[in-house]
């Protein structure tokens, strides 16, 4: 939760040790600025045929941006106060918004190309509830950005601020060529296969004349999937896990880089995943929930909530153990659904199970698209037993664990309606043991802060 | 009720029937105003038998939805136990949901103008998961207080960090 969050301070005027972003900010984002009017602009030229009156106003457009950006630039500041992070922003409207840093879910430090060439980053705080990244700064020179995020995160785990950065053990690296095989052996990449194979033979059997109207209009389709082909490859290039005190710690990227850190007990869930096409080379996704990073980067493995955009099985496991305490597939027995299940998903209901431990509940499913779902109990929101009209003939019911927004979604479908119940009481009591035991939020510090009264 | 739907103790506390007034009288209100609608037009386009046709099946819906509605009434219970709330609901499509106090986020009661007629409200338990559906609807505004008041006292107690 963002504590107070954007309470205007009126009263409360900026502390003197607050700082400014770096002074390239508004010409970096003047230059965002700048290219939405030339392409809104632009549109217009084209549709007018008429470019003078545009190039005249262009100037005029940038050097107004270039303004409001020096002015908000001017007007922000941040800085540690207390036990928050507080940005002040805003030229009419004063803004002033605390995180607190015990709340701390991932901190993330995004470089843009430009942003590389020019020296600064993005450091982004992930609160849990916000709709967005709720405290981006942008942009910080690169240096200030990884001390200011060595001290956040001291803060956060409880030590002192002035701790140096934790030192760090790589986990896991993705090699170009498995990520590039990774890409290959997808259904985009598939899909474009198909689709270049279609137009060759439109142009084989019909001739040139029909294949160039085919061709115009299946060209944005070939764009599309080539540009999101290129962008899952560029975004993952270089991807390196890393485990240090701190928690997880993931680079990756070709031409904009992003260093996030998942510190311990954030993440609420993972899911290791396998296509069938990955089936061939036995590679697997490993996706996690952390509360702030949300629902926005889901499915093509490119976004925050990715531990390992492609692994082997193995691998896969041994961070899935390091993530979450008792997660080891191997040590957790599975018991099928059962075989009047086969009524409501013919394909597929051998595959779906489930088993539990102390520590965490796991769910597998899928034939086409195989999904092995870990919650720890500790993170277990609510738990909802659902039965359908269908399922209550057939004396079965489904039992959902809910966890925070994400990819990850344990649901435990088509039980024998007895056992579903008998579940759904289970879990609400190893819930409620396994948060007692869970990592407090300030993860170094000596006390128990878990049981503090935090609304 | 049966087993695995069953109340964690005796029996589920239940919603105001007030709740069956409040939805009876939409239903019939919504009926009347569409039937009368589709009777004019028959008439108008069809003849008396249609408007007669239309008239009847309003009253055939409104007779079937009055049976829905008490059937959907008697599927709505909470408990509060020690350390959880539960609620259940639904007929065709049931479902039970189990929310620890220390995983509430923050409570809603929430009352509109035709539930404020019939002096009703809802509360509504929200967790940090989107998914977590944990709403009763059909309280007395007495009980509504007190249940949210309670929550947020036990949410409290039992405070866990995410």
């Amino acid at each position: 939760m963002t504590d107070e969050a954007g309470r205007r301070s009126a009263a409360d005027s900026t502390p003197a040790h607050f700082r400014r972003l770096h002074p390239l900010t508004p010409v970096l984002r003047g230059w965002a600025w700048l290219a939405t009017a030339v392409a809104f602009g632009g549109q217009e030229v084209l549709i007018a045929g008429e470019p003078s009156r545009f190039l005249a106003i262009l100037p005029a457009i940038a050097l107004i941006g270039f303004l409001a950006g020096l002015a908000n630039w001017w007007f922000t500041r941040y800085g540690v106060d207390g036990d928050a992070l507080r940005i002040d922003s805003g030229i009419f409207e004063r803004r002033s918004r605390r995180v607190r840093l015990d709340r701390l879910q991932a901190v993330d430090v995004v470089r843009p190309l430009a942003g590389r060439l020019l020296g600064v980053s993005e450091l982004r705080l992930e609160v849990a509830g916000g709709s967005s990244t709720e405290a981006p700064l942008a942009y910080l020179s690169a240096d200030d950005a990884l001390a200011l995020r060595a001290e956040l995160l001291a803060r956060a785990a409880g030590i002192d601020a002035a701790t140096p950065e934790a030192p760090e053990r790589v986990l896991h690296e993705v090699p170009p060529g498995r990520l590039l095989g990774s890409t290959v052996l997808s259904g985009m990449f598939a899909m474009g296969v198909a689709l270049l194979i279609a137009l060759g033979g439109t142009l084989a059997f019909f001739g040139v004349e029909i294949a160039a109207g085919v061709l115009s209009s299946a060209l944005p389709g070939v764009v599309t999937i080539g540009y999101a082909l290129w962008n899952q490859f560029v975004r993952n290039f270089g991807f390196v896990l890393a485990e240090s005190p701190d928690g997880f710690r993931i680079r990756k990227g070709l031409l904009d880089t992003k260093a996030q850190t998942v510190p311990p007990g954030r993440i609420q869930g993972v899911a290791l995943r396998q296509t069938i096409l990955w089936r061939l080379t036995g590679w697997v996704r490993v996706d996690v929930d952390v509360a702030g990073y949300g629902v926005s980067s889901g499915m093509d493995g490119g976004g925050s909530s990715t531990l390992l955009p492609v692994a082997t099985y193995a691998d896969a496991v041994d961070v899935l153990r390091r993530a979450l305490t008792g997660a080891d597939p191997a040590g957790v027995p599975l018991d099928p659904a059962p075989r009047r299940a086969a009524w409501l998903r013919p394909v597929g209901w051998r595959r779906l199970a489930f088993g539990a431990n102390d520590h965490v509940i796991m769910v597998r499913e899928g034939v086409f698209f195989r999904t092995l779902t870990v919650v720890p109990h500790a993170k277990t929101q609510s738990v909802r037993l659902t039965q359908g009209p269908v399922q209550r003939r057939l004396a079965l019911a489904t039992v959902h664990v809910d966890t925070t927004p994400g990819p990850v979604d344990a649901t435990i479908r088509h039980r024998p309606e007895g056992q579903a119940r008998q579940l759904v009481e289970d879990q609400a009591l190893r819930s409620r043991l396994a948060r007692k035991a869970d990592v407090p939020e300030q993860w170094m510090s000596p006390g128990p802060t878990n049981d503090a009264a935090i609304g | 009720m049966d087993q695995v739907f069953a109340p964690p103790g005796e029996t589920w506390q239940r919603v105001s029937h007030r709740l069956v007034d409040l939805r009876r009288d939409l239903l019939v209100g919504w009926a009347i105003a569409l039937t009368a609608i589709a009777a004019a037009l028959g008439w108008w386009l069809l003849g008396s038998w249609a408007a007669a046709a239309a008239t009847a099946l309003g009253a055939v819906t409104v007779g079937w939805g009055l049976w829905l509605i008490n059937r959907n009434w008697r599927a709505w219970g909470y408990a509060e136990r020690e350390d959880d709330l539960l609620v259940t609901r639904g007929v065709l499509f049931r479902e039970l949901t189990v929310v620890p106090y220390g995983r509430m986020q923050f409570v809603d009661v929430k009352s509109g103008p035709l539930e404020r007629r019939f002096s009703l409200a809802t509360v509504q338990l929200h967790t940090a998961s989107p998914a977590t559906d944990a709403r009763i609807p059909g309280l007395p505004p007495a009980e509504a207080a007190r249940l949210r008041d309670r929550l947020a006292a036990l949410g409290e107690a039992r405070a866990a960090g995410l």
